[in-house]
């Protein structure tokens, strides 16, 4: 998969939006490692929650070229960074600044990914909708994320599949559980040690 | 803010709505951009829309000429309908303008294209 251009990016901008780390490319590594099952369920709707600057769904949309993008981020200033993204990377896209994908008719998207604010931090610093938000994740780091395993039956195509990356202080294992009482199997796509933190990148579907 | 994007929104979250959809488009600044024409993706997308949403989408911003209300049986092989249908789902853009919750009211803002659909706490079910 080819990394999308970023020289539209004035540098400055991302003091406001999350900047492309490790994360960001170890959810692009581990689509790229199941493109070949992503193009044989042929999706026409691709949805990432909390796109940030764009990079990861605009990576997507480019593999995925018969596919048709959705975006949504808490942050404004993400939103329009995702839009100039995808722009620039002649990829189609529409941004939407939305709380996770609550404002969704439901079962429409035959991809769902997430690279979500995952660091452990006190309740009340998560909930925010500037640059904390990136990486505030509450209890567990999974306060953002529970919310949105919960939404993922009604999110998703019958047949359709979630990419979301965790790290270990997140107990996978428990998301994992949580989404089987929904019927989801599971897989891990790809680890990776970044410093001190585990990070991976699960995958759902039925 | 495409129309295909208009016809997967809705404003349920919103405490006492039902349905909260469609959302009607208020717009004060519409665009073209020039999309390049893959039949066969206009095709796949047709079946997984609400089409009567999309029809009065597109009539309320003056863009449904030569849209039929209604799909045609076998639409997959008429070019010149998925043409129409691709430039009213992915070329027509709402740059500037509202949308509102046809139960409530309540109006959501499109800036630069992006809809604004962040709700307050108190606002939520
Ligand atoms: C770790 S960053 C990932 C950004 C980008 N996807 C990437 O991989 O580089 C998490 C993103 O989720 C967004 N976010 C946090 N809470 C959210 C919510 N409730 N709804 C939508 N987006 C949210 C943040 O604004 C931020 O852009």
């Amino acid at each position: 998969m080819e990394t999308p251009y970023q020289n539209h990016i004035d540098k400055a901008d991302f003091d406001f939006v999350y900047e492309p780390a490790e994360d960001s490319f170890l959810l692009i590594d581990a689509l790229e490692k199941d493109l070949e099952y992503l193009q044989l369920r042929k999706p026409t709707f691709c949805l990432e929650v909390g796109s940030g600057s764009g990079v990861v769904i605009t990576a997507l949309g480019m593999a995925l070229p018969k596919a048709l993008c959705f975006s949504t981020d808490i942050n404004l200033k993400a939103c329009n960074m995702t839009k100039s993204t995808a722009i620039r990377n002649n990829v189609l896209l529409d941004s939407i600044n939305m709380d996770l994908a609550t404002g969704f008719v439901h079962h429409k998207f035959d991809v769902v990914i997430f690279n979500p604010p995952y660091v452990v931090t006190e309740t009340n610093e998560c909930g925010g909708c500037g640059i904390e938000a990136s990486w505030a994740g509450g209890v567990k780091g999974r306060e953002i994320t529970d919310r949105l395993l919960h939404m993922i039956p009604k999110i998703l195509t019958p047949n359709g599949t979630f990419y979301l990356l965790l790290i270990e202080d997140n107990i996978p294992l428990e998301v994992v559980q949580i989404m089987s009482t929904y019927n989801y199997k599971s897989e891990t796509v790809i680890t990776r040690k970044v410093r001190n933190e585990q990070q991976l990148v699960l995958k759902f579907y039925r | 803010m495409k129309l295909i994007t208009h016809n997967m929104l809705t404003s349920k979250c919103l405490k006492g709505v039902l349905t909260g959809y469609p959302l009607a488009i208020n717009a004060t600044d519409v665009k073209v951009n020039e999309v390049d024409f893959n039949p066969d993706f206009i095709a796949r997308i047709i079946p997984k829309l609400d089409w009567e949403v999309l029809w009065r989408a597109a009539d309320s911003l003056g863009h449904s000429e030569g849209l039929p209300q209604v799909v045609e049986s076998n639409y997959e092989a008429n070019q010149e309908f998925l043409k129409t249908a691709h430039k009213v789902l992915l070329e027509v853009e709402v740059e500037e303008g509202y949308l509102t919750c046809p139960e409530s009211g309540r109006q959501f803002p499109i800036t630069k294209g992006i809809p604004n659909m962040l709700l307050t706490e108190a606002e939520v079910q």
